[in-house]
């Protein structure tokens, strides 16, 4: 049970290596390494382990291999409670992590909002809970254009250098926050571990097998949201990498989730530190978004693992 | 009569207009192996549903060991009760082991980490229901009846004294049929002060042929209950299958039946009428 995760270890630490290592200086001196690069290399790794390990957690709750925070439109909602926290410019003395609470609420009323909808007809069929994301992320992105049009322009470029999917480097506290959000959601993805087996088999299996249902989920959700929320407020919208992350994993390692949960964290942030490092140094010194690039690998295997699902369910 | 394992008195359930169970009672004895037939939609899962606490009826009361099942917990009811559903959707690539690891979840600690007795536990489940070079497959690439077997064996891993399964044999050859009675006898027997079985059934030959106990459930009442000679006769198979049915004893005494013709016709009398 622990090898494959001290494989996937090494591999992050491989990642983070290269993402070190690599960069459009050619003589990188040490200020480089260290302040500009490494803050990006942890905050990469932080929002990979956040949205590979929610991706893992929905998929077990939803019972639907093919959620992802971005598709279901989590991701949206975070970026909307994101959005109406800039466009109106409020802190309501939070200071810098206004952004990272209210992202977490938009993130987990959409969750409560997905679960409340799938759970109408028992287990969802996936195509019920993509078309939900769909149209929330349509409904999310009309109110977000909404709110940038009554904002003054100086504003609106800054909330579109926000949505778009980038690792921008952010303050020390803000990166603490990060931190602890996603530590908090994958600490409880990894106690639950075991119940996340249970509960992938559905609700009533679950309780014939001792979990208490409602407690457990609205946990998982509340884990989910906050790793969800503060991936979205320091990078915006990054989609894919929480259904390619612990579908690979799936393949090599297997579906039990005490491997997967810690697994998915590893390789989620192995994938997107290398990600990141890739999209600033491709067409260096022009810096790609790694939403894009995620989506560029991710959208083709989405498709892929749809079609595959659906024929499936054909059966 | 000694005292009940589990029990549903005057149980009472509707879904919206629909009543399903209409004033049930029912019980499992130690040692008994009880068998629930009756025609589709007569109530038989929603009274399993019932019994193991995740569906509160309406009216009526469930006791474990003399103990209302809603003032327990999942865990503890756990311990004692094991469920094998109708059917079992499983979205992700398992494997039969760890299919069957699952039913050790109420006893293992919170991060669901498995001692040497646990897996001694999985290993004789495992063995039980033959399916020791299964254990590394992958649960989704098993055929309907070889994961009947497999939910059968997770129930026994969870080593609860009490099974309630439903319809657990739909899918299986006949040999794997009578061999599932014929071990959960056996498996009764090893401890018959405290074991119990509730099966759920559409198969009337084996259903006469191994119950200690027939319950005859139709439209969410309890037509007949008793010894499966009492319970099956001529007149109630017609009245509640539609089937005229023709019912010898074996060798053994027990009744065994043939079915001779369906007496269900529909839209009978607008034939008539067109004539």
């Amino acid at each position: 049970m622990t090898r494959p995760l001290l494989a996937l270890a090494a591999l992050l630490g491989l990642a983070v290596a290269l993402g070190l290592a690599v960069g459009s200086a050619e003589h990188p001196t040490r200020e480089i390494v260290l302040e500009i690069r490494l803050p990006r290399v942890v905050l990469g790794a932080l929002v990979g382990a956040g949205l590979a390990t929610a991706g893992a957690l929905l998929q077990a709750l939803l019972q639907n291999p093919l959620a992802d925070p971005y598709i279901l439109g989590i991701s949206g909602g975070a970026a909307l409670g994101g959005v109406v926290a800039l466009a109106l410019g409020w802190t309501v003395g939070l200071g810098a992590s206004t952004v990272p609470v209210f992202a977490f609420a938009g993130a987990l009323g959409t969750t409560a909002l997905l679960y409340w909808i799938a759970a109408a007809g028992g287990r969802a069929p996936p195509h019920t809970l993509l078309l939900t994301g769909v149209v929330f992320n349509a409904f999310a992105s009309s109110v977000i254009v909404f709110l940038t049009t009554a904002v003054d322009l100086s504003r609106v470029a800054g909330i579109f250098l926000w949505l778009i999917g980038s690792i921008r480097v952010v303050d020390v506290w803000v990166m603490g926050g990060v931190a602890a959000f996603v530590g908090v959601g994958l600490a409880t993805g990894i106690h639950g571990a075991f119940s996340l087996n249970l509960l992938s088999l559905g609700d009533e299996t679950a309780a014939h097998l001792g979990v208490e249902v409602a407690t457990f989920r609205r946990r998982i959700l509340i884990a989910t949201a906050l790793m969800i929320g503060a991936s979205v407020a320091v990078s915006g919208l990054i989609g894919f990498v929480g259904l390619v992350v612990p579908h690979l994993l799936r393949l090599v390692i297997g579906a039990d989730h005490r491997v997967l949960v810690p697994g998915s964290a590893l390789l989620g942030a192995a994938f997107l530190v290398c990600a990141d490092t890739l999209a600033r140094t491709l067409l260096a010194p022009t810096e790609l978004p790694v939403g894009a690039l995620t989506a560029l690998v991710g959208g083709p295997v989405f498709l892929y693992l749809l079609r595959r699902e659906l024929s499936r369910l054909r059966v | 009569m000694s005292t009940p394992l589990l029990e549903a008195v005057a149980v009472r359930h509707a879904y919206g207009p629909l009543t399903v169970l209409d004033d049930v009672d029912t019980a499992l004895r130690p040692a008994g192996l009880h068998v629930i037939v009756g025609p589709n939609g007569a109530g038989k899962t929603t009274l399993l549903r019932v019994l193991s606490g995740v569906l509160r009826a309406q009216d009526g009361v469930v006791r474990l060991r003399g103990r209302p099942i809603r003032s327990l917990g999942r865990r503890e009811i756990a311990r004692e009760l094991a469920i094998v559903p109708q059917e079992l959707l499983v979205p992700f690539p398992y494997t039969v082991r760890e299919m069957v690891a699952m039913g050790r979840a109420p006893r293992l600690g919170p991060l669901g980490r498995e001692g040497p007795e646990d897996r001694r536990s999985v290993d004789r489940a495992l063995a039980r229901l033959g399916l020791g070079e299964f254990a590394e497959r992958r649960f989704p690439t098993l055929s309907a009846g070889e994961k009947e077997r497999v939910a059968l064996a997770r129930a026994l891993a969870q080593e609860a004294n009490l099974l309630l399964l439903d319809e657990p044999t739909a899918h299986m050859d006949l040999g794997h049929r009578v061999h599932t009675f014929e071990w959960l006898r056996e498996w009764i027997q090893e401890e018959p002060e405290l074991r119990a079985v509730l099966v759920v059934t559409h198969d009337l030959v084996l259903a006469a042929r191994f119950a200690h106990e027939l319950v005859l459930l139709d439209h969410g009442r309890v037509v007949a209950v008793g010894m499966p000679w009492d319970v099956l006769t001529p007149e109630r198979i017609a009245e509640v299958y539609g089937v005229e049915a023709q019912i010898t004893r074996d060798a053994g005494g027990r009744p065994a039946l043939v079915a001779l013709r369906s007496l269900i016709r529909y839209g009978a009398g607008t034939d008539e009428a067109d004539c």
